[in-house]
Parts: C-alpha cells; sequence; structure tokens
C-alpha cells in the first residue's frame, strides 16, 4: 500500500497493533496485553456500535468434558468434531479444526477470567444446553467486560478509527494509516492482529459472487463489515482461503432493517408450517429435521427463490408454539385473504394449501421429536410435524436471506499466521474471527462456532503477535 | 380502555425483548416477561413494579440508543412504574399529588413544619419554644405525649389504610389471587429478595449507572436509607413502648435502645439518600424517566430532613433552639407520614408485592 506525504505519524510504535474491534480482536489484545506487549485496538465503530457481530452474539460453543455450572452436560472434542465435520461436509482444515476444537477446553475458563460471565441456556435455546455456553447479558455485555479488562490492562483503544490503508513490505506489516474525524494518521507496530470481520455490509463485493440476487439480502449485524481490510490483506500478496458465496445465512423477517435487525428477527415457525415463493409454489421439506439443526439452510433456500422473498404459512394451531419476534405475525381469516395481504396470487396459494392439506397424513403431533405426521405424494414432501393449515385465523411471515457473516478470508496456520501466496507463513502479521473463517468453517454452520473461532484464533494471534514483537 | 403512551412504548420493548431474551438472567422482569407472549396493561405494571432499575438491559442492550429500535427499558419501566401509583392511589382524589410530585411534597412539608411551630406557639406561653429544658418529659411540655401520639397515630393509620387500599388496586390490576398472599413461600421469598435487593445489581456484578462499567453503589446507599428507616421506625416504636408501659418518658439517655437505634437509623436516612442523590446525579439520562425526577428527589429530601433535624434535636436538646427543632423534627415526620403513600415511598410497596408475585410464578415454572 502506498501513502502520501501529509500523514502524520503516531509517535509511539506498538508491539501488536490490532485491526477490528469484537470478540476476536478483543481477545488478540488482551492475550498480548498480557504477554507484556504494548498494544492498540482500531475500532471503525463508534463506542456504543464497537464490536461488529460480536454485539449481536449470544454464546459460543467449547468443548468440555463434563457438565458445568452452566452447561448440562460433557461435549467431548470428539462430538464437535463430528459436529463440524458434518455442517462443513469437510469443507474444513482438519489440523487447524481439531485445534481449535482442544483449544476451545481452556476458552470457558479464560472468557471468564476476563470479565465475561456465563448462564445457563437461554429461553428457547434448550437444544444448546449442553454443547454451548450462552453469555451473561449477551453479546454487548460480552464486550463491555473484554473492553473494560483490556482498558484495565493499558491497551490503548481508539473508537472512529477505521483502517483505510496497511504499509505492508513482502511479508512483513509495518504500520497501519487510520481515519480519523483530525486527518489521517500512521501507527507503526512490530505486528498485526487483522480482526476486522468479513464483507457481509458490503453489497457490490456480495453481488460479485452471488450475482444481483445479493441485493435482496438482509444484513442481520454490523453496517462496517465490508472487507476493506481482508482487500487490503489478499491485494498484498495474502493467500485466501474460501468460497465467496459461503455465508452463514438465516431466512429472516423481510421487513427487518437492511442492517444490525440482530436476533430478534430471526423466526422459527418454518417446522410448523409450509413455505412458499412468490408464485405461492412450496419448494423445500420444511419439517426434514429439528429447527435446530436445519435454521441455517433455509437462508440460501430463500436466496435461490425469484426475488429472495418467500412466506411462512401456518394456522392458529400453531401460532404459539414458537419464540415470539419482532413483527406480528400477518393475519386473515381465510387463504385466499391472507394470499391478498401478501400480494400472491389467491388461487395458486389455496391449491397449494388445498394440496398439501389433502397430503398430510394424520400422526400424533408433537414438537419436541422427529413425529410421525407428515405427508404422502407430495413434492416436495412435509417429512414431519405436517397438520393441516384448516384452522383460521390463518397467519404468514415474509422472509428473505439474512446475512450473519461471510466465510471467504485469509489463510492462517497453526499459529494464526498469514499465510503468503507466494507460499510460507507471513513474518509478522496474525488473523483472528471472522476474517479468517473460511479455513475452519468451509461451509455450514453450527450455532456459535463463530465465537469459537474468534476466541481460540484471537488468543492464539495476540500472543503470537507478542513474541514476535519481543523477538 | 385506550392505552397510555407509556404503556404503549413498554409494550412495543416487552416484544422486541421478549424475542432477544439475552437479559434473562440479570434480573426478574426478564423471566417474568418469559411467561407471557403478549402483555395486558396488567403484565406491563407488573413488571415496571418488578424492575429495580439496576440498568444492565440498557448497557448490554445492542439495540439501545442511537440503534434504531431505540430500546430503554428502565427509562420506560420507570415512567410506567410511576404513571401506575398514580393509577393506585387512594383515594383516587389525591391521584393528582404524583403529577408535580415534588412541589406537591414540598408544599405538604412546609404547611406540616409551620402547623407545628404555630401550634407550639398557640397551645403554649410564646416565650415556652425558645425555652431551654432538661430531663424526661421536656418535649411534653410543648406537646402532650398524648396529643402527640394521637396525631402521629392519625397519621400513621392514614397512610396504612392508604397502602391497603394502593396494594388491593396494583394486586387486582395485575390479576393476581388474592391466595397467593397466604402462602407462606412466595411471601417468604419476596422478603428476602427484597430485604437484599438481590435484583439490584446487574445480574451479579453489581448495577450500572453512569456508562457501561458497574458500580455498586447505589444499593449500599439504599441499603442505609431502607435499614436506617427501619431503625427510626423501630426507635419510635421502643420509644412508645417504654412510655406506656414502663412511664418512662422521653428524652432517653444517650445509651438507652430509643436513641442508638434512632441515631444509627438517622444517620442511614441522611447518608443514604445523599448517597442516592449523588448516584442519581450523575445517571446516564437514557436510562431515567424525566418525569419521576421530582418525585424521587423529594422523597429523599424527606428522609434527610427528617434525619438531620432528629439528630440535630439529640444534638440540641438541652439548649434554647430545642423547641423550633421539635416543631421541625414533629413536622417533617407527619408529612413524611402521610405524603407516605402519595409519593416514592409506594415503590417499594408495589414491588414488594411484584416479588411476591414473581416467586409464585417462578415457583410454578419450576415444578
Amino acid at each position: 500500500m502506498t501513502t502520501d506525504g501529509d500523514i502524520a505519524d503516531h509517535a509511539k510504535t506498538y508491539d501488536v497493533v490490532v485491526v477490528g474491534g469484537g470478540n476476536a480482536a478483543l481477545c488478540a489484545a488482551i492475550s498480548a496485553r498480557r504477554a507484556g506487549a504494548s498494544v492498540i485496538v482500531l475500532e471503525a465503530a463508534s463506542k456504543f456500535y464497537r464490536g461488529g457481530n460480536t454485539r449481536h452474539t449470544r454464546n459460543m460453543r467449547c468443548a468440555h468434558d463434563a457438565a458445568t455450572a452452566t452447561l448440562s452436560g460433557p461435549y467431548t472434542e470428539e462430538e464437535f468434531w463430528d459436529d463440524l465435520l458434518r455442517v462443513t461436509e469437510g469443507q474444513t482444515n482438519e489440523q487447524l479444526a481439531r485445534m481449535m476444537i482442544s483449544k476451545s477446553k481452556d476458552m470457558l475458563d479464560w472468557i471468564v477470567e476476563q470479565g465475561v460471565r456465563f448462564q445457563p441456556s437461554l429461553g428457547g435455546t434448550l437444544s444448546l444446553g449442553r454443547t454451548n455456553s450462552f453469555f451473561l447479558g449477551g453479546g454487548r455485555a460480552m464486550l463491555n467486560a473484554l473492553y473494560l479488562t483490556a482498558e484495565r490492562l493499558g491497551v490503548d483503544v481508539r473508537y472512529e478509527a477505521e483502517v483505510v490503508g496497511l504499509e505492508i513490505d513482502g511479508t512483513r506489516f509495518r504500520a497501519a494509516i487510520v481515519q480519523q474525524s483530525s486527518g489521517r494518521m500512521r501507527i507503526r507496530g512490530k505486528a498485526l492482529v487483522a480482526a476486522a470481520g468479513g464483507f457481509e455490509s458490503n453489497i457490490d463485493k456480495l453481488v460479485e459472487g452471488w450475482g444481483d440476487i445479493a441485493r435482496n439480502f438482509l444484513i442481520r449485524g454490523t453496517p462496517n463489515n465490508r472487507g476493506t481490510v481482508l482487500d487490503m490483506l489478499l491485494g498484498a500478496g495474502v493467500d485466501s482461503i474460501g468460497d465467496p458465496t459461503q455465508c452463514h445465512a438465516v431466512a429472516i423477517d423481510a421487513r427487518a432493517p437492511k442492517y444490525d435487525g440482530g436476533i430478534i428477527t430471526r423466526l422459527d415457525c418454518v417446522v410448523f408450517g409450509i413455505v412458499v415463493n412468490k408464485h405461492a409454489q412450496r419448494f423445500y421439506d420444511e419439517g426434514e429435521d429439528v429447527w435446530p439443526k436445519r435454521y441455517a439452510i433455509w437462508g440460501r433456500l430463500v436466496a435461490a427463490q425469484p426475488d429472495q422473498i418467500a412466506y411462512i404459512i401456518f394456522d392458529a394451531k400453531s401460532a404459539n408454539l414458537f419464540m415470539p419476534s419482532l413483527y406480528p405475525a400477518i393475519q386473515a381469516d381465510s387463504i385466499t385473504e391472507l394470499a391478498g395481504k401478501l400480494d400472491l396470487d389467491p388461487d395458486r396459494l389455496a391449491v397449494t394449501v388445498a394440496e398439501f392439506n389433502a397430503a398430510v397424513r394424520d400422526g400424533s403431533f408433537n414438537p419436541d421429536i422427529l413425529d410421525d405426521c407428515r405427508t404422502e405424494n407430495l413434492t416436495p414432501p412435509k417429512s414431519h410435524w405436517a397438520r393441516r393449515i384448516e384452522t383460521g385465523p390463518y397467519y404468514a411471515y415474509p422472509v428473505r436471506p439474512g446475512i450473519t457473516f461471510t466465510y471467504l478470508g485469509v489463510r492462517v496456520d497453526h499459529e494464526a499466521k498469514m499465510m503468503m501466496k507466494a507460499g510460507g507463513p507471513a513474518d509478522n502479521m496474525y488473523a483472528a474471527g471472522e476474517i479468517m473463517a473460511g479455513n475452519v468453517l468451509g461451509r455450514g454452520y453450527a450455532a456459535g462456532i463463530g465465537m469459537t473461532i474468534g476466541s481460540v484464533f484471537g488468543r492464539i494471534a495476540g500472543t503470537g503477535a507478542a513474541r514476535h514483537a519481543a523477538q | 380502555m385506550q392505552r397510555s403512551e407509556a404503556l404503549t412504548e413498554a409494550d412495543r420493548l416487552m416484544t422486541i425483548c421478549n424475542s432477544c431474551r439475552y437479559c434473562e438472567g440479570l434480573c426478574a422482569v426478564f423471566p417474568a416477561m418469559e411467561m407471557r407472549r403478549s402483555f395486558t396493561s396488567g403484565d406491563l405494571n407488573y413488571l415496571a413494579n418488578l424492575c429495580h432499575s439496576c440498568g444492565a438491559c440498557y448497557v448490554d442492550c445492542q439495540f439501545s440508543p442511537p440503534h434504531e429500535f431505540d430500546v430503554r427499558v428502565p427509562a420506560v419501566l420507570a415512567r410506567v412504574r410511576r404513571e401506575s401509583y398514580a393509577d393506585y392511589a387512594w383515594p383516587r382524589a389525591l391521584a393528582p399529588m404524583f403529577k408535580r410530585n415534588g412541589l406537591a411534597i414540598a408544599l405538604t412539608a412546609v404547611l406540616s413544619i409551620a402547623l407545628f411551630i404555630l401550634g407550639f406557639v398557640a397551645f403554649n406561653d410564646p416565650t415556652a419554644l425558645l425555652q431551654s429544658r432538661h430531663g424526661p418529659g421536656s418535649f411534653y411540655a410543648l406537646m402532650p405525649h398524648n396529643t402527640m401520639a394521637l396525631v402521629f397515630g392519625a397519621a400513621f393509620l392514614w397512610a396504612v389504610i392508604a397502602f391497603v387500599m394502593g396494594a388491593r388496586a396494583f394486586w387486582n390490576d395485575i390479576g393476581e389471587p388474592h391466595a397467593t398472599l397466604t402462602r407462606p413461600q412466595p411471601l417468604l421469598r419476596a422478603v428476602r429478595d427484597a430485604g437484599s435487593l438481590r435484583y439490584l445489581d446487574g445480574g451479579g456484578v453489581g448495577c450500572y449507572n453512569e456508562d457501561e462499567k458497574p458500580d455498586d453503589t447505589r444499593r449500599f446507599y439504599h441499603h442505609l436509607t431502607f435499614y436506617g428507616f427501619l431503625l427510626c421506625f423501630a426507635s419510635t416504636s421502643v420509644a412508645t413502648l417504654y412510655h406506656y408501659l414502663l412511664q418512662r418518658e422521653a428524652p432517653y439517655p444517650l445509651w438507652d435502645l430509643p436513641v442508638v437505634l434512632g441515631t444509627l437509623g438517622g444517620l442511614g436516612i441522611v447518608i443514604g439518600p445523599l448517597g442516592l442523590y449523588a448516584a442519581k446525579a450523575r445517571r446516564e439520562p437514557a436510562m431515567m424517566d424525566d418525569g419521576s425526577r421530582g418525585m424521587d428527589v423529594a422523597f429523599l429530601a424527606m428522609l434527610v430532613l427528617t434525619g438531620v433535624t432528629g439528630l440535630g434535636l439529640l444534638l440540641l436538646r438541652e439548649t434554647s433552639v430545642m423547641g423550633p427543632l421539635l416543631a421541625l423534627h414533629l413536622g417533617a415526620v407527619f408529612a413524611l407520614f402521610i405524603t407516605m403513600p402519595y409519593g416514592k415511598f409506594v415503590h417499594g410497596l408495589y414491588r414488594f408485592l411484584a416479588l411476591v408475585r414473581y416467586a409464585r410464578e417462578r415457583h410454578a415454572a419450576a415444578v
């Protein structure tokens, strides 16, 4: 990266410059500082919006050999690995993934030592009570604790300090150029930790991978993850990993704001109804598996539908079976009236519902297990929880793909050091969090794994960067 | 019935919070919220009175301002709470006391003190007010004990009746069966939770005041205030028993129980409210309900006035200012008693009742 002459030089050269301000960045900063390094954190957002997508998180997935005060049972490394292998369908670096899983065990204690507090799994998330540790007060509470610890340890934190350039000589980081309201500033460092998130908020960049359909995507978290730091690194010769179209995306309420709607726009009612596209046609088995195992596929499914919109349709029997969400369901006394409110063809929706109802085979409905309520001779089928939609009032939620985070990132080694395209590791450049998530998570998703990647690799990167700076 | 703006906003927030639930480990409000899917006005009044305003949910919330969802649970529930006090006030004619509560309490206090001074002067020799006196019975030279007991007994009885009527109104509004109040488990649980201010601790690290850094001073100062108030009450009760059972007349020696209790309690209701006021002055405005400020400050001021005049009376009871100080102190105590049902004091009543209901609901959900 070249720079022009009117950039002020920051008086101090830091041992470790951390770019980003979320979980990964703070774990790196705290680890580096505890290892004796001088550390600066460069956060593009304001103090309120600090922490990127960590603000919207609520738990992390860590292996543990026994139940704890907040975890209902053991979750072994092997089981964690099996889960990861299953959701990624093998798109993972086994060496890195197994190392991360092994080190995740220590995170439960380490993160508590940094002031973060855990609680038993939240209401409505019982299925995660054994595997995932929930932050008391959620992700912003976690961030508040981490920032408090970092500041107490003497980490310098700059808000509204966007990194607009990186000075890199070959494999060696020299300085970051920071844009602040007062102007541009060059901050030199002996080592870099890039923890600046992914690029899901950069619609143009999404379009490069997905095509124009990406313009209809909603972004569940921070508007600041535009991938600029990732681009700088790739432009400077760092090797990339992952597929630009792979991301964690779920179907969220289509009425949600474009950015930052967070958890409250999610909808957990797919399994209780049918999902139709704008032509009032079903397109996937809504009852394929229990919702916690399937919610992460629906973002991509809806993305593949015309205009990237779909509608979850259910009746009064199911109205109270799932977690409430921000916007009320659209309600009508008949299916055709409902179609009118959704701008769907009423006759076609009536036919779709009638065909579905006719295919339903009676069983004993049980939302807690894979029950025997299913359809016969229907394409696509609904394998479980299929009940006739016949009891008014009728309800619908419009849904769109909501992207949580992206997987294309920088390739790293087991020390969280970036790998160069030309081969071999970078000299003093480390990465943690979403910017390198693709190393472990090539596709698919398992709840809380983003935070595991951030914490574990953040801690490794921070420790490694401090060690490097001390040499 | 048309919902108030505050209730409408509280409904919106509880719908958001119920979709999120990240705060459920912080206090009683969110678990109570999760037991519901939609919120009647009674539900919202219940949740609002359950809230201790620790502030943790505000600093932990990813949707608090400047986020467009503008989630400000402590401030909005404080407003709902304040409006609910007026709704439950008995008699209804006195509900407007909550409108400009600071002014109403200040006027009542001034009138009450003036009445005692005038009374002392009217019923005694005009010079008696400034005479120095010594030994037992010196207070009663200015106001006969039986008169004092009658006046304050009546004020106390009035307050108790108003509390009972307010409690009934609250209980009916939130829709809780009367039987809950006859069961020991929820009552004991609520006594423990209220007595320890269990939910004024930010979920374990201390409550939040100025920013996202926890600091626990409000719980400490509230304990001083509350237990100071109880000690003062105990002091008065012991003195009354002394008077009628042992025929021992005030003032008592410094080592005697009513004086010891009263002194400790007096210090509590002076230092406690001053600490709470200092915390309030520094508090993040977005966590507060502007309309509650007058009511809050008036109650703190009344406690401080009561404590300071009581302690002053103790120090100067053998000098010539004893008379005016006694009038001042009795006027303050009288005003405190008669305004208790029409000011911030009622927060303790409704919060306690809300905790009783919460204990019952929680227990029912667990079995």
